[in-house]
Parts: C-alpha cells; structure tokens; sequence
C-alpha cells in the first residue's frame, strides 16, 4: 500500500446556499447567505460572491443583521458559537461562545445587547424539544467571549426559524407550535396561546408552518399547511382574538413576510409563486410566477426595496418592489437525487449533472459558479407533490463536446413508462446545444447506458444505448433516407443487437472506438462497430457486471469490468484471456480519458476505499482508505487547466486530471495534493499583507491590540507568513497614515513625534515612498479595529510598556543605529504619554 | 423567471410519400374534366401552334378541342371506320389519320372534308405521321408494311416491308426529313433512312412495341412494350441505355414534358407514372380510373390529357401560378396617395434612449387554458384545433400534456351528449392511429370509466361506442396477423444468417441473435 500523506480530501464548492432565510444589508447591496459551515456574501446587482466569512465550524444555522449596527451581521451555527462579523469587508469582529447547538437567531431593536436563539432543550440526548433563549452578550473588547447570562424566554418552539417571529417594535415574540400559537410579552411577561383543530371541515390540515408580524400594528400571520395564510389580530387578550383567512395556495406556505412599511404581505409555498396582498385589501394580490423550485424562504431587505426568495433548487432569487426579478445567485443543484452520472462538458469543462427538473446544469468548478441550465424536457413545470414529472435520467457528451445525448424518463412503472432520448448539437452561433433529434420511445424499457465512441477528430457519428428490454441499440447520424438537400442531418438507428435475451449492462467503447464492450449480466460482449459483428465474448462467472472499463494510452488493449461477485477482472483483448483478477467490491470504475490511470471505487465494511492503479500492474498507485461512508456511485476525472508537474508517486496521479466524486450525503469532494494546497493558500494569502513590523512608538501603541490579535486562533493562519522586513523610520509614518483617523491621538499629541519620525527618516526617502503606495493595499487590513475595541486601548495605556519590552526583545534585526534611535524616542515617549495619564 | 412554457407539439413521421419538388408540380393540376367520347380514345395529338388545340381520335371520329373549351371545336366524322392516329402537321394547318379500312385521310384543319386519300395500304393504318420537310407522310399498316407518300402529287413514294407483324407505332425526326421509327408487334424497332431502301438499325425491345418517343435532341429513342420502357442510344447504334419496369400492365403510351426533364408513361394498369430522365426513377404517379390507352401534355405542361378504354377523355388543367396570381393581386390594389411613417420603420438614431417593451409572447388558445389552469376548456380548445387544422397530433399532445399534469379525469368528466360525441369521433378518428395509439389508450379507458353509468341514454353517443368497439376489434384482428407475419420473418432471416463461430475464451455457447434490421422503423405492437 502506498502511503497517501499528502493527498487530502476536500469539499469542492457547490455547497447549499437555500438552507436559511438569507439576509439583505440595509443599503441593498448585499446579501448575506448561510451556506454550509460558512457565511457567503454576495453582490446583489452582480450576483458574485464577495465574501466568504469562515470561522464557524459546524453547520451556520442562521445569518442576521445586528439592528444596532447595520455594518455588523450576526451568525450562528450548531457548533455553539454566535460570530459578529463586519460583511462589508468580510471580517470577524468578535465570536460569542454560547455552548449548545444554536438552531436559529432572532433579534430586535428595542433588546440592546440581547440576542435570541433556538436551543434544544436537553444538551445530552438528540431531543426534538427546543427552547427559545435570551442571551445577554457580554460587553467586552475581547475577540472570543463566553455568553454565559442564557435566560429561558419560551420552551418546547419549533426548531424551524420560520415559526418564531418578533412582534411590533420588539414588543412580543411570536411562536407557531404545530397546532399553537404562543405570544409572549415582554412588558407583561406573560404568555398567550391560542389553539387550533387538528383538521377543518373541508379535510385541510391546520398545522402552522410559518409567521410574521406585522412591523407597525398588532398583526400576525400565520401560513399553513392547506395552503391558507391566517391573519391575527386583537390577540391581547387571552379569549377575544379575531383571525381572518386568507387562501389562494393549494398546498403549505413555506414563507411569509411584510414589507418594512407593512403595506404589502409577501407569501409564497411549493407553488414557485410569489404572492404579493395587499394589506388592509387582501382581495388585490400580484403574482410572481415560475420562479423556480419551491419557494423556501422569502426575506425582505430593511429598505424595502428588494425582496428575495430562496428556492429548493438551491437558488437565490432577487426580486425588485415592483415584482421584478432582478438577479438570480443559483448554487449547484442537487435536488433529491443525481439520476445523470457527473459528467464533465468537453467544451467548457463544466461539471454536468441534472440539476432542477427537466434541467442539465453546467456547474463551472474553476469559479464555483452555475454556468447555465439547459432545458432538456422543454415543458411547463407543474409544482405539485405527488405527480410524476419526466426526469432526466441519462447524459453523455461526446468526445469533442459537439453532441449531447439526454434520455429522460417518466413513470416508473414498466407498463407505463415514457421514454425518449433526445440528441443535441453544439451551435456555435448561439454557443448552446440545439436540439436535432427526438427519438420517442427509443426502447421499450428503460435505458441502462449510453456512450460514444472515442472520436479524435470530433466527428461522432455514432451512439450506442442499451436497455432493460434486452437490446442494445447503435444510432446513425445520417441525412434523412429520402434525400432533402434542406433538411439537415439527423439520427436514426443503425443496428439492434442483443445476446441470449439476457439485459445489457453497460458498454463502453475501446480508446481508439474500433471495438465496443457491452455487458450482458456476467457475459461481455466484444463487438466490432465496423461491421457489427460479434468478436468475442468474456466472462468470469459468477456475479454480473457492474461497471466496464476500457483502458487507454498504452492501456487500451485491456479491458477491465468489476462484478458484484466482488472481483475486478482485467482482460487482455490481444489474447482473450485474463490478465488478472483481484477481489475487491468495486462499486464504480473510471477511468482518466488523459492518462492510463484508474480509479476504483470500493466498499468496504460501510465506507468507500479508493485505489487508483494502471491496468497494465495490479498494484495500486494510490489508495486511500475510507474516504465517507456508504457507497460513492458518481465521480468523474476533471482535466485540469494547468498541468501539475508533481513527481511523487503517489500523487502524479493528479497531474493531468482531478477526480471528483459525490459522497452519499451529496457533497462533491475532490482530492489535493499538498503542494497545490500551499499554492492556493499562498494566493489568498497574497492580499493580506504583514502586519509584523517592526518596532516604533506607534507600534508600542498598538502593542496590546496586535497580541490581541495574536492570541486569537482565527487570526493566526492569516498572520503566519514570513515578516517582510521594513525599514523601522518609515513604519512610523506607515503605522501612523493607516490608523483610521478617529482612533488616533489629537494632532497636537502626534506632532512631534511625526516630524521626529520624518526627521530620521530622511536618509531613506524612497523607502517611506515605496511605503506609502503600499498603505492603501493595508488599509484594507486595519479596518477591522471597530470603536469598541479601540476604546479598550485607549484606556488602557498602562500595559503599554511592558508590551513595548517584550517586542524589542523580539525583534532581533534592529540595528545598533536604530536602536539608539528607538531608545532615544521612548525617552520621548514616556514624556508625552506621562501628560497624557495626568490628564 | 422563465416564460410559459407551450405546449410542445411532437413532429411525426409523414406517413405516405414524401412531398418532393416534383409531387408538388405535378399536383398543381385543377380537378379533371371529364369528356364522354364516342369509343376508347386511341390518339391524342396537340397542335404545335398556339392556340394549341388538340385532337382525339376516338372510334370514327376525330375532335378538335381549343384549349380550354370543354365542347369539340371542329369535328371530322368522314371516317368508313375506326379511325387511328391523328396527327397535326408541325404548321398545324393539316391533319392526318389513318383508318380501319386502311385509307389514309389528309384534312386541312379548317375543312371538313379530306384533302387528300391516299390509298395503297391492304389492312388498317395505325400509324400516320408528317416528316419533318411537311411535303410527306409516313404510314405503318397491319399490313406489315410502311408507307412514304408525297402530299401534293398524293403518290406512294416509297414502301418498307421489313417488319414482319402489326406495325402499331411510329415516329418522324423533327431535325431531318428523311428519318424515321417504327415499332412493330414483332418486338422490333428500325429505324429508316427515305434515302435508302433499307432500314438502317434495328433493335429488338422484347415485347410488341405500342409507343414510341424520340427525344427533342433526338440521341435518345424511347420505346414502350410490354410491361417495359426502354430507352434507347441512338448515336451508339442503339445500345440500351435503360429499361424500366413500373407498370404492372402494357405501357401503352409516351409522353414528354416541357423540356424534356420527365418522361410520362400511360400504361393500362390505370397509372400515368413520371420518370426522371437523367436518374430514370419514378417520381410522380398519377391514377385513373381506367385503362389508359393515350396520352398528351400541352405545351409547357399546361394540360394533361389522358384517353381511356372506357371512352373517356381526361384534362386536367394546370393552376396558375403563384406568381402570376401574385401580380394579378397588385394590380388590384388602389393606389395609396398618402404616406405614413409606420413606426416599425422608424430606425432609432445612435444616442437614443430605447424603451424596451416587453415582447407579448403569442399562445394557442389551449395553450391560454392550460396556463390557466383550465383543463377541460383548454381540451375543447384542443380539439377544435387539431380539427380545424386536421392535425389530430395538436389534440393528441394537449391530452398528453393534461395526462402529464394528472388533470386527465377533470377535463374528461362533466361533458353533455354533443361535448362527449365530438370528444368520441376524434376517438374513432384517431385510436388506431399507431403514432397516437400509446397516448389515447388511457383517456378512452377513462371515458368509458366516467360515462358508463350514462351508457343507452344517448343513440348518439352509443352508436359511436359501438363503432369504436368494432374498430377496435378489427384492429386486434390486424395487430395478431402482423405478429404472425413478424414471427415468419424473424425464422427467415435466423435461418438465412450464417452461423458464426466465436472465438470466446470465457463461455462456449453460440452466437446470439442478430437482427440487421432497425427496430425504428418495425412497425410498433399494441395490444389494446
């Protein structure tokens, strides 16, 4: 076994950004998302992801703006922590260590200080009991703070955010339970419930999903699962509370919200509608229709001026106030299942697999982003649970990317099922594909593989598929049989064969397309697509084939199958004969299309092991043992941009091509090398510049916020890159041009000691020039010392000395000349820092 | 925000055969005019001259039509007998035929009586013919024998008795006086030259000759015999060019059209088939309702006239054309006096601001209903469309689409007696349909679900019921013959295929079956 060291699993993009409601800054201009283990902030206008605020280390549970600074946005996550981040500049201000899985966080302006969060009532066991709790966060200039003043506000809440709401001006919380209403005073502090039956007359469930309050006068609304939204009012007192009902949905309301004003009610459910009441006249509605996926989370911006709402497909719509979309931020959809194997656009080397319904998507994983969807059932989308929807189930791209073959299906009942397989032509004009032909009904029975031929020269011509119905069929692009100079070329079959009525498998064709492998049951079948002749057949019984393989390069006369008997059997197409058999439960077979590399997938005791091999020796390159648990059915080598050039053995592997698999838990997850992990990081490390300079007065000022800083563990990594070594005279005016001007001293303070500085620094003026282009790169930097921090300095100017010792004794580069002049500038600074206390 | 998405309508093979250029030229003919002769039409000649009138030889007469009248414009009836083969001089001011009782008759065009009778011939004369000089006449006789004989001195020139049967067809050169083609029941052509007294080719086409055609370039000889066309090289010495077999009947007749692309033949299987003349298939086919004995097309295709053995003569009249109809329609149009700038016209200028408008996108009105959610609306829509439109796969597609939607029970139930039976007659209309078969199953089960309990209220809708039933069990009866016919061809082509021994290493049974033939295009099976 090869040592796998320095190869890492990692998480590579495409994570959730529909999980919670997201967050819009005040000015519109931002969008604050919680996706996976981190905060993404995008740009509204133009939809790119700005920041991405890490810190948190388990799932982020929910994202907020601070109401007392609109600068300042809170998250929390079910590691236990509260984060305040400042979004604009995408850095951490301060983490608040709460202790208990945090579900949700609300917060309101009239309670200064205090956030609330959804916790689960018992921190032992997996309850479903949660509880709303009031967290005093502590005032205090440190960046990692333990809230330890935890108040119980209301017990057994819904661990869904959506069901808890804070009333007018912060007045109330409300909370929907599954058949309850909980209002809770704050002033009074007292609690109302208000109850509803478990069904109406009518057969709708009365089961609350979701609330609102209205900002401006004692209004709650209430979403439900038949589709009707309540409206509370009057609800004061304990017995003469009014509701009135509203109801144009036909199945639950996900979401609802009220603009600022409280003008308008927005709602929306599986429908993908956004529905728009006015408030007061509910009979005027507006509608936003075919927005996608159902509708999850709508969130209003604090302006008024955006809505957005957050879909299942993974997406994130912008909608102006006057009902129109205005951008859309669309994550990788992953939706309840990938039916299509992850495939990889020869073209634009996107990462294709079927995304919203009836959709392809093109997933570019260089930028993270969703290229496009490609419409493949070009039908209207009808949301609704329960119905049967034609799904695309199978893809493949040709070699040179010009053709595209989609089959998509519906119904899985054999008796009834809807076939088609759909072929489509790259335009160039238009840079899409292009439909050219619809087979309906290719098959009689669904289809188990698709494939074409390996083409250098990017002329496919040909398409096999092959079906439960016991055929494999090999498609023709042709001209029509009646020859119409007008009419262009399309597809039709060419060739139907099958082989003792078993049901084919899987085919594949050898690197150089001359010869086509389809397995039937534990029999594979070597056919020439020449003529179509059957060459041979190959077997080692028992078990059947699971997955196929032809190997390439200087590989390509062996063919390679695993079967469910747990056996990989390689077989030399030249003699015919076996090559070699391993035993190993090999759940997917792929193989690089750029070198002769081989990755198998195993499973193992109920985790998946990777071994990458040549086919040409049975001993792996490369293995890597228990990458996840369950077992991995898609993957895919991605070429690379740039070819790496690493020669270590057990990582050459990655040089050409990088290999992207789907856990079962539907993260994509690649490998890296170590070498291409330092080289990311130092190219993100290259916009944080060094804040390790060397000593001045200013420094010894600003001593106790860089230990500060030191000590936090977050900062840490960001702060680990060789000192840049600075002449000392010129740090001083550096230090001092970059401070943001309402922290520092007065002028009359600094003045002095600025023209001294200036006054040393005289032999070296290119230096201090050269600085002072750099500072507008460290400003940057040096935002992050919000007020509160800077207060805690200021007062506390005592410690500085000491500080200041220390920091000499570290810097072991000073010259004697410079130290002659430090000591003569401490002399000075004691004087005026002495003034200074005394006043 | 995606748009409505319409309703996709599938595109279906055409069944039958494909619209070509030709079939489009050669169905843009009016519906036929129908003539009652006296006796079969043996001979149809145009006029070489405008106004192009056409002559009809049938039993004892001879009629003159003008080109569009639809009444004789001059009839020649100075026949002792069945009168054959009149034909126009290439001035058109004379005619000439020949006669059962073997005289041959000249007629100036505008008399009645025969200028001339040339009488020389023992036995009927089926052939007459001017040479190209106009001074001359070629005759072929039963006799065996044929005939050059001078118009103005109405003396026999000269006599060929080399045939050795019927002489039944015969053709002058345009491009020189003195050649001239006969066809003979003695399956043989020869070709003479007027300066020697003997035939200078013969060719032997295999069956009696009944026609014959020479090119306009006249390389080219085009005999009809038997069930064969054959054409035939006359610069390479009569070399056979190519032989066509599409009649299933003898070729009786020949045609040509305007320039000389397509070839006619009229044949007494009752088809006029047309050939391409430089790939010699068969690219147009026109039925009648009888046996064809002759054949004719007017000048630049303007009318083709078939005779039959049921006495009947055929025109058929081309349409104007497009365009023609196209300048007729301008010239009606009233002069306008004022000019509107239209704002479509209007180019926008570099620095303006432009508005854009959201572009209305147009729906179908089933299309409108189904947005709405409309489901039984948007089906009666549908059916009015594919109706109106004859295109059953619009309403096929919506049924489809409302299937896919699960509304299919909604839009069907709650329909009164005229609702249901227009509902039943696309039914009928369309169940058997092999490309709409699959889809209709299911909404005609779920008729007879939701009407059953009604069934015997209406003698409307039970009729029609009954109707489907019988349809459908007919279509059982043809679907069960198919697979026996199926089973019987897959045992031919397993025991026409050679058994292949496969060099496997793994398993040593046999080869397994392979069907060379496209299952796209094998007809589909439904069991109902």
């Amino acid at each position: 076994m090869v040592e796998h060291g320095d190869v890492r699993v990692v998480h590579k993009g495409g994570s959730k950004i529909n999980f919670r409601e997201p967050a819009l800054s005040i000015d519109s201009r931002f969008l604050l998302c919680a996706s996976g283990e981190c905060v993404k902030v995008f740009s509204t206008s133009t939809e790119e992801c700005l920041h991405e605020l890490q810190g948190h280390t388990d799932l982020v549970t929910g994202v907020l703006l601070r109401p007392s600074n609109h600068l300042q946005a809170y998250s929390c996550s079910l590691d236990g922590t509260v984060r305040l981040w400042d979004f604009t500049d995408g850095i951490p201000i301060r983490t608040y260590v709460i202790g208990y899985p945090i579900h949700g966080i609300y917060a309101s302006a009239k309670h200064e200080g205090v956030i609330f969060i959804i916790t689960p009532m018992h921190t032992d066991t997996n309850s479903e009991l949660f509880q709303l709790v009031a967290v005093h966060l502590p005032q205090s200039g440190e960046q990692l703070v333990e809230a330890r003043e935890l108040s119980a506000v209301l017990s057994n809440v819904s661990s869904n955010p959506a069901a808890t709401a804070f009333g007018r001006e912060g007045q109330y919380i409300v909370s929907a339970k599954p058949l309850e209403l909980e209002v809770y005073f704050f002033k009074k502090q007292k609690s109302y419930s208000f109850y509803l039956k478990k069904d109406n007359q009518k057969g709708g469930k009365n089961t609350f999903t979701c609330i609102t309050c209205h900002p401006t006068e004692d209004c709650i609304a209430s979403g439900h699962e038949d589709g009707k939204i309540r409206l509370w009012r009057n609800f004061n007192h304990k017995k003469e509370y009014t509701y009135s009902t509203l109801h144009w949905h036909h199945s639950a309301v996900s979401s609802l919200r009220f603009t600022p004003e409280g003008t308008n009610l927005l709602s929306g459910g599986v429908e993908s509608v956004l529905v728009q009441w006015r408030y007061n006249q509910e009979s005027q509605r507006d509608f936003l229709p075919r927005l996608g996926g159902a509708i999850t989370h709508i969130s209003v911006s604090p302006d008024g001026a955006l809505f957005c709402t957050s879909h299942s497909d993974n997406k994130i719509t912008i909608i102006q106030s006057c009902v129109k979309v205005s951008a859309v931020i669309q994550g990788l959809v992953k939706g309840d299942g990938i039916r299509t194997d992850l495939m990889i656009d020869p073209r634009s080397k996107a990462l294709v697999l079927n995304g919203k319904p009836g959709h392809l998507q093109f997933y570019s994983l260089q930028r993270d982003k969703l290229l496009f969807n490609l419409d493949i059932v070009q039908q209207e989308y009808i949301h609704e649970s329960g119905l049967q929807q034609f799904e695309v189930v199978m893809a493949a791209f040709d070699a040179g990317g010009s053709w595209l073959a989609t089959v998509e299906e519906r119904k899985q009942k054999d008796a009834e099922l809807e076939l088609s397989l759909k072929l489509w032509a790259f335009d160039d004009r238009r840079q899409s594909f292009v439909l050219n032909t619809t087979i309906s009904a290719p098959h009689e029975a669904q289809i188990t593989a698709l494939c074409f031929p390996h083409v250098s020269d990017g002329q496919t011509t040909m398409l096999v598929s092959t079906s439960r119905d016991g055929h494999f069929k090999a498609w023709q692009l042709a001209a029509p049989a009646h020859t119409e100079a007008d009419k262009g070329l399309s597809w039709s079959c060419d060739f139907v064969g099958a082989y003792h009525s078993l049901v084919p498998e899987r085919c594949c064709f050898s690197a150089d397309s001359s010869l086509l492998a389809v397995s039937f049951q534990e029999v594979v079948t070597v056919w020439t697509p020449a003529s179509w002749e059957l060459l041979t057949t190959l077997s080692q019984p028992p078990g059947a084939i699971r997955d196929l393989c032809f190997g390439r390069l200087s590989c390509s006369k062996y063919l390679l199958a695993a079967t469910t008997s747990k056996l990989l059997c390689c077989w030399n197409l030249l003699t015919c004969s076996l090559e070699w058999v391993t035993s190993m439960d090999v759940s997917l077979l792929r193989a690089d299309p750029l070198s002769e590399n081989m990755a198998a997938f195993c499973f193992e005791a109920g985790s998946t092991d990777l071994f990458v091999f040549k086919p040409c020796e049975p001993r792996p390159l490369f293995s890597h043992k228990a990458l996840c648990s369950g077992r991995v059915t898609h993957a895919v080598f991605a070429p690379r941009e740039v070819m790496l050039e690493s020669c270590d053995e057990s990582s050459q592997w990655l040089n050409s091509s990088q290999l992207f698999f789907l856990s079962p838990s539907m993260d994509l997850l690649t490998f890296i090398t170590k070498a291409e992990e330092d080289r990311l990081m130092a190219s993100n490390k290259q916009l944080v510049v060094s804040d390790d300079v060397a000593m001045t007065p200013f420094h010894l000022l600003l001593g106790k916020h860089q230990k500060q800083q030191q000590d936090n563990p977050q900062q840490e990594s960001s702060q680990s890159v060789e000192p840049i070594p600075q002449p000392s005279s010129s740090a001083g005016i550096n230090e001092l041009l970059q401070m943001p001007a309402h922290v520092l001293p007065s002028a009359s303070f600094l003045c002095s000691m600025f023209v001294q500085s200036l006054l040393i620094s005289v032999k070296d003026p290119s230096a201090s020039e050269q600085n002072k282009e750099e500072e507008e790169m460290e400003s940057e930097k040096e935002e992050e010392d919000s007020d509160g921090e800077m207060e805690s300095r200021i007062s506390r100017p005592e410690h500085m000395p000491s500080g200041g010792q220390e920091s000499v004794c570290a810097a072991p580069t000073l010259t004697k000349e410079e130290a002659r002049k430090l000591r003569r500038l401490k002399k000075l600074d004691h004087s005026w820092m002495k003034g200074l206390l005394d006043k | 925000m995606a748009s409505y998405k319409p309703t996709k309508i599938p595109v279906y093979p055409k069944l039958g055969e494909k619209v070509t250029g030709d079939t489009l030229y050669w169905k843009n003919y009016k519906t036929p005019i129908q003539i009652k002769e006296f006796g079969a039409v043996s001979n149809i000649d145009f006029s070489p001259v405008a106004p192009y009138n056409f002559a009809v030889t049938a039993f004892t007469r001879i009629h003159l039509y003008g080109p569009l009248s639809q009444e004789p414009v001059k009839t020649y009836t100075r026949f002792k007998d069945t009168a054959y083969c009149g034909r126009f001089r290439s001035d058109g001011q004379l005619l000439v035929a020949g006669c059962e009782d073997s005289v041959v008759r000249l007629f100036d065009v505008g008399g009645k009586v025969a200028l001339r009778m040339f009488k020389g011939h023992t036995k009927a004369v089926h052939v007459t013919d001017f040479t190209s000089d106009r001074y001359q006449i070629l005759t072929g006789s039963d006799d065996y024998t044929c005939c050059l004989w001078d118009i103005p001195n109405s003396v026999k020139l000269n006599t060929y008795q080399e045939h050795t049967d019927y002489i039944r067809c015969g053709v002058t050169s345009k491009l020189n006086r003195d050649l001239f083609v006969t066809g003979s029941y003695d399956h043989s052509l020869k070709v003479f030259d007027a300066r020697t007294d003997k035939s200078v080719m013969t060719i032997n086409h295999g069956h009696p000759v009944e026609s014959l055609l020479l090119y306009p370039s006249e390389g080219l000889l085009v005999s009809a015999g038997g069930r064969y066309v054959r054409v035939w090289d006359l610069l390479k010495g009569g070399q056979p060019l190519v032989s066509l077999k599409n009649h299933h009947k003898t070729v009786t007749c020949l045609a040509l059209s305007k320039n000389g692309q397509r070839l006619l033949s009229g044949s007494l299987d009752r088809h006029v088939k047309v050939y391409n003349t430089t790939t010699y298939k068969v690219v147009h086919n026109f039925d009648y309702p009888a046996a064809i004995l002759s054949l004719a097309l007017a000048p630049k295709d303007k009318s083709i006239v078939v005779g039959m053995t049921n006495s009947i003569l055929n025109i058929k009249h081309q349409k104007p054309s497009e365009k023609a109809k196209a300048t007729a329609g301008h010239a009606r149009r009233r002069p306008s006096y004022r000019v509107y700038s239209h704002r479509k016209r209007y180019n926008p200028k570099l620095d303006d601001y432009l508005v854009s408008k959201p572009v209305r996108e147009h729906l179908a009105k089933y299309d409108k209903q189904l947005k709405k959610f409309n489901v039984s609306k948007a089906l009666d829509r549908a059916l009015e469309a594919g109706t109106k439109a004859r295109k059953p796969e619009i309403t096929v597609a919506v049924i489809k689409e409302l299937d896919r939607r699960g509304t299919l029970k909604n839009a069907l139930a709650g329909r009164d007696e005229q609702e249901l039976s227009q509902l039943l007659r696309f039914m009928i209309g369309n169940l058997i349909d092999a490309r709409f078969a699959p889809v209709l199953i299911t909404p005609a089960e779920m008729i007879l679900d939701i009407y059953q309990s009604v069934i015997g209220q209406s003698p409307v809708v039970d009729k029609q019921l009954l109707h489907l039933q019988s349809l459908l069990e007919r279509e059982l009866d043809y679907q069960k013959d198919l697979l026996e016919v199926l089973g019987m061809l897959d045992t031919l082509f397993a025991s026409s295929l050679p058994k292949m021994e496969v060099p496997c290493s793994g398993i040593s049974t046999s080869n397994g079956l392979t069907l060379g033939e496209s299952t796209a295009s094998r007809p589909q099976v439904q069991v109902t």
